[in-house]
């Protein structure tokens, strides 16, 4: 198990290196000069734009500044914004929303992915079953800016339940509205995936097994057919974590909530290579550890696998 | 939609009722296999029809509308609610914030959204086939590159890279949309091809072609590709809808699709700014849209229902 752990953050390191040299240098290489354009409509002065660069080390070669800037990661420094900003600064000011907005529509949809997906699972071919697969198959054409829009008016404009937009971007309440919307189509994964896997292990030998030796519905339903279904499952929802914190655009957009998206979408039309990294590198740690979790857990769910 | 559920059920009963009549002639392929399953259901007939239906709209758009979709009138036809009894009239779907025709216009974004989800999963399909089909075959150090290589695209979101792909053009087409969806989507076809290579290569009739001394080209193109490609054909036909989500996605954002090129996405966005008092200028792209997406994906299960039962 130790090895295991050791050998897997070992292959880590070149996955984690390759995405932050992939991401510096795709934002790198973007046209477009992101200091002159400070100077928005007035003429740019060419020696303050020098003296600029040279402070940020923006004068050096390309490759140059790829090497001080891994230098400084691996110290634990992000760099700076153009505002002058620490890009760590607006890293721990970000996450911290879009991982209780990431977290809650991560809960949402295993929790109702799940029990949607066992119940249509156990009722193959019936009403309840043929209504999630239709439901599940609508809301994963629906996009997810016009899942947004009517949500956003059928609960704030039409009941006035919520604020159409949030107000305080760390209220898990108003959250909830915006983390339905950006869960909503690993829900229907969820639930396709739960139901599929379900129907297929139903007919094992080991629940006829467990049927046979007069084991209560709820331990043969939860210990033995749920726990065995679960792999697909974990598998999807291990790349999903860091899929909903990147998505989070859209929502965060309609929402108008201050998180991970927002910052990201600005620095990115700003063209703020240190920003963009930063945010980046620190979406990639989230689905490297995502992904290494999702490992363990397939031991914890079939004692079979093991790790030696 | 009783054919999503009963297949698991229909599928040997139909097998051994074919076996028969098939053995006398030629064995059937599995792509002939697939094709005979997939006439009797009702999903696959309807969404191809749609996707049929979509793709003449998007060849010529002109059949369906004779307005010129760019034309505004802002004094006659400022957000004019739609008339419904007006059939394929300029009028039908009502007029948008500049008095251009919804119709018009959701009729002549069709090709944005066909264009960029055909060429972007043609586009990834090749590409991920091939260097799937490289690293499967060969193994070793090649495969250790090439699936290193996926596991670091795996990292960036798919939104998050096109993003910063985009922002790079200047002026954005279709084609840098394209691009920039391909760049960062044919890893995925890379492993489902790899695994798909991995098992494929180990069957006997490998073996035996190689004992006949087939070259190397003559193995992958002749003997594991027919059989590896299944998988990756299924996991493209579910993508290709997904891909046309992105793109409106993206165009909604801002940073695909720009205005000359009309697209349902710039029109969704557009529309947002009025859905108080106009929600009809947000609900016939949106339709369009989603009725699209729809349409490929429940292509895609019928495919694999055809392709692979036991993927279900």
């Amino acid at each position: 198990m130790g090895r295991f752990v050791a050998r897997r953050l070992l292959q880590m390191i070149p996955v984690f290196l390759g995405t932050v040299t992939l991401i510096f240098f795709m934002v790198h290489i973007l046209p477009g000069d992101p200091v002159a354009a400070m100077w928005g409509d007035k003429a740019v002065d060419p020696a303050q734009l020098a003296a600029f660069k040279h402070a940020r080390g923006l004068d050096q070669p390309l490759i140059q500044q790829y090497l001080d800037y891994l230098g400084k990661l691996f110290r634990g420094d992000f760099g700076m914004a153009m505002d002058g900003r620490p890009v760590i600064d607006k890293i721990s000011g970000a996450f911290p929303v879009t991982l209780r907005l990431a977290l809650l529509a991560f809960a949402i949809e295993i929790v109702l992915g799940v029990t949607i997906g066992l119940f249509a699972g156990l009722r193959r071919g019936k009403a309840f079953d043929k209504g999630t697969l239709v439901l599940t198959l609508l809301l994963i054409s629906i996009p997810v800016p016009v899942l947004g829009f009517i949500f956003q008016n059928i609960f704030s404009t039409q009941l006035g339940w919520v604020t159409p937009t949030v107000q305080d971007s760390m209220n898990l309440g108003q959250l909830l509205l915006p983390a339905i919307v950006l869960g909503s189509l690993s829900l229907a994964y969820v639930a396709r995936l739960t139901r599929t896997s379900i129907a297929e292990n139903i007919k094992a030998d080991y629940m006829r097994t467990a049927v046979a030796k007069g084991l209560p519905k709820r331990k043969v339903i939860g210990t033995h057919l749920l726990r065995n279904s679960m792999i697909p499952v974990v598998t999807f929802l291990g790349t999903d974590l860091g899929a909903l914190m990147g998505g989070a655009i859209v929502t965060e957009g309609i929402f108008n909530v201050k998180g991970v998206g927002f910052e990201l979408y600005h620095a990115i039309n700003l063209k703020e290579g240190a920003t963009v990294s930063g945010f980046v590198v620190v979406l990639v740690l989230v689905y490297l550890a995502a992904s290494l979790i999702v490992d363990l857990l397939y031991a914890v769910l079939d004692p079979r696998i093991r790790y030696a | 939609m009783p054919d999503l559920t009963d297949t698991k059920t229909e599928i040997p009963a139909q097998r051994a009722a074919e076996v028969p009549e098939a053995k006398p002639e030629k064995a059937r392929s599995l792509g002939l296999d697939a094709w005979h399953d997939l006439r009797r259901r009702p999903i696959f007939v309807i969404s191809a029809l749609l996707i049929v239906l979509l793709i003449v709209i998007a060849i010529a758009p002109g059949l369906f509308t004779s307005v010129d979709p760019r034309a505004g009138d802002l004094r006659t036809h400022f957000l004019t609610k739609p008339n419904y009894g007006h059939l394929f009239q300029p009028d039908w779907f009502g007029y948008d914030g500049q008095g251009r025709s919804i119709y018009a216009r959701v009729i002549y974004g069709a090709r944005a959204s066909v264009v960029v989800g055909i060429c972007v999963t043609a586009g990834v399909t090749v590409l991920g086939g091939i260097t799937g089909m490289i690293a499967g075959y060969f193994g070793g150090w090649v495969d250790t590159i090439v699936s290193r290589v996926t596991d670091i695209f795996f990292g960036i979101p798919l939104l998050l890279g096109a993003l910063v792909v985009l922002n790079a053009f200047t002026s954005r087409t279709i084609w840098s949309v394209v691009f920039a969806l391909v760049a960062l989507g044919w890893t995925q076809m890379t492993r489902v091809m790899r695994g798909s290579v991995i098992t494929v290569k180990q069957a006997d009739y490998v073996t035996a072609a190689k004992a006949l001394g087939a070259g190397t080209t003559r193995i992958m193109v002749k003997h594991i590709l027919p059989n590896a490609i299944a998988p990756v054909i299924v996991v493209a036909t579910i993508a290709l809808g997904g891909y046309i989500a992105t793109e409106a996605t993206l165009s909604f954002l801002g940073i695909g699709l720009q205005d000359p090129t009309i697209s349902w996405g710039i029109d969704i966005n557009s529309a947002q700014k009025v859905i108080r008092t106009a929600p009809f200028a947000l609900f016939f792209p949106a339709g369009m849209l989603s009725i699209t997406v729809l349409a490929f994906i429940m292509l895609g299960d019928a495919v694999r229902d055809a392709l692979d039962p036991k993927l279900r």
